[in-house]
């Protein structure tokens, strides 16, 4: 039976892991490569990490990263962050990353996903809706936060599965680092309308959260950053705990 | 010296990595030459099966890989590509293994994306210490259908092939190099097949 994913997120600004909560108040949570080798060892499903600052400068930095990690751990990671295009995309590929997430690069320019998954092949795109309830309705918010836009969540993400994307991350900013719980209605809408695996992120405060996502919604992952990096809940504590709630887990 | 064949197909930096970190030297090649001296061959790839295989036909690959007669092991793609023929792009692959790889129906979330166990596992020195309900990590939308060639299957919408093996050429659906200590273990196993 495929066994739902725990993955944990490491936020990078300039070479290292930081956090913050609602997007900002960043602090700093360690060196990437050790923490995602710690990860490893406790039963990470996948890493993902984004580089959240991502200039043209750090781009380089972020690909030599890359390429260290590719070398210390064997399960898969994703890498996103300021991938504007196919080009971008290639050179995180080739320094090893398993697949890259884009995000505003996106909503600006929707062909994208489907030239990154023509050239690079569904399996590697993930694409990071960031989204945020206004006026009662979950809109897409953009640039890592600071930008709204008009569309809403739900079409945006059929619209993704139809150019080719092979995952979404759906991250909940009303949820995020608040600790109170994933955003439940809005994934479990999403993960009902496309038949792409979703991985809900944001809002994860304690292990009855990972089974709520799991239970309620389609989603077949759930990301988490801080709980993780703070040692609040360790990864076999919570897996331990979700194989006693009958949910499938590695 | 191990031999990875290069052609179009995707990420083959991790699997150069874990093989590496066995403790093995290894080349990226595509030139038939230096595959046919290598101990082992690994055929990677992911990807679209029609594109790959036109880049498998330009650079010879095709007759080279279906000659070589040291232990080769497709990954991923690379298992489909050894299959007899594909669903996707309408396309004839190499015809090792005597199957047809299909595209996932609907019913469930495609791509298969994650982690899975087997639903049969038979003997073979490729799978010396690896169990029924040991995970490998997956990520594909086409599966090969079950055939002799079959030695471990795995379930998702259907039973799929989830290694292959006829004479000298292995095949697994499930990205080794990906799957943590176990898959490094069957990676393992067959580097240490004898050549």
């Amino acid at each position: 039976m495929l066994k739902k994913r725990i993955i944990p997120c490491l936020d990078i600004d300039n070479g290292r892991t930081v956090k913050g909560i609602n997007f900002v108040g960043i602090r700093d949570a360690g060196d990437p490569i050790e923490l995602a080798k710690r990860y490893v060892d406790e039963g990470a499903d996948e890493l993902v990490f984004l580089d959240i600052t991502a200039t043209v400068e750090e781009r380089k930095t972020l690909s030599k990263l890359v390429e260290k990690i590719s070398k210390e751990i064997n399960i898969p990671f994703t890498v996103g962050g300021g991938i504007k295009s196919l080009e971008d995309a290639k050179l995180l590929i080739r320094a090893g990353a398993d697949k890259i997430s884009v995000n505003s690069a996106a909503v600006s320019r929707p062909l994208l996903v489907k030239e990154l998954a023509d050239e690079l092949g569904s399996q590697c795109i993930v694409v990071a809706i960031d989204t945020k309830l206004i006026d009662k309705q979950w809109k897409v918010v953009i640039h890592g936060g600071r930008t709204e836009t008009d569309l809403l969540a739900i079409n945006w993400a059929q619209q993704l599965a139809q150019h080719g994307a092979g995952e979404i991350l759906l991250t909940s900013m009303n949820s995020d680092g608040t600790k109170n719980g994933f955003a439940l209605d809005i994934t479990k809408q999403v993960s009902n309308k496309v038949n792409i695996p979703i991985i809900a992120s944001g809002g994860a405060g304690n292990p009855k959260h990972f089974e709520e996502v799991f239970t309620n919604t389609r989603a077949s992952g759930a990301l988490a950053a801080s709980i993780f990096h703070f040692n609040e809940i360790s990864i076999p504590t919570l897996k331990k705990y979700l194989a006693n709630q009958n949910i499938t887990v590695r | 010296m191990i031999a990875i064949v290069k052609y179009n197909a995707g990420n083959i930096k991790s699997v150069q990595n874990a093989v590496e970190n066995l403790g093995y030297e290894c080349i990226i090649t595509d030139r038939p030459e230096e595959l046919f001296v290598a101990d082992k061959v690994i055929f990677p790839g992911v990807g679209e099966a029609s594109t790959a295989m036109r880049h498998l036909r330009q650079s010879h690959l095709d007759e080279a890989i279906i000659r070589l007669r040291q232990p080769v092991l497709g990954i991923c793609l690379g298992l489909q590509l050894l299959c007899k023929e594909s669903e996707e792009g309408n396309t004839s692959c190499l015809g090792v293994f005597n199957t047809t790889v299909k595209k996932f129906p609907p019913k469930d979330l495609v791509p298969h994306m994650g982690w899975n166990n087997f639903s049969t596992v038979n003997n073979s020195e490729i799978l010396a210490g690896i169990e029924l309900n040991d995970n490998m990590y997956y990520v594909h939308s086409y599966y090969a259908e079950n055939c002799d060639n079959t030695i471990a299957s795995c379930n998702y919408i259907h039973n799929f092939s989830s290694i292959m093996q006829k004479d000298n050429f292995y095949a697994t659906q499930f990205h080794p190099e990906k799957s943590g200590k176990i898959g490094m273990k069957l990676l393992n196993n067959f580097l240490n097949l004898e050549s």
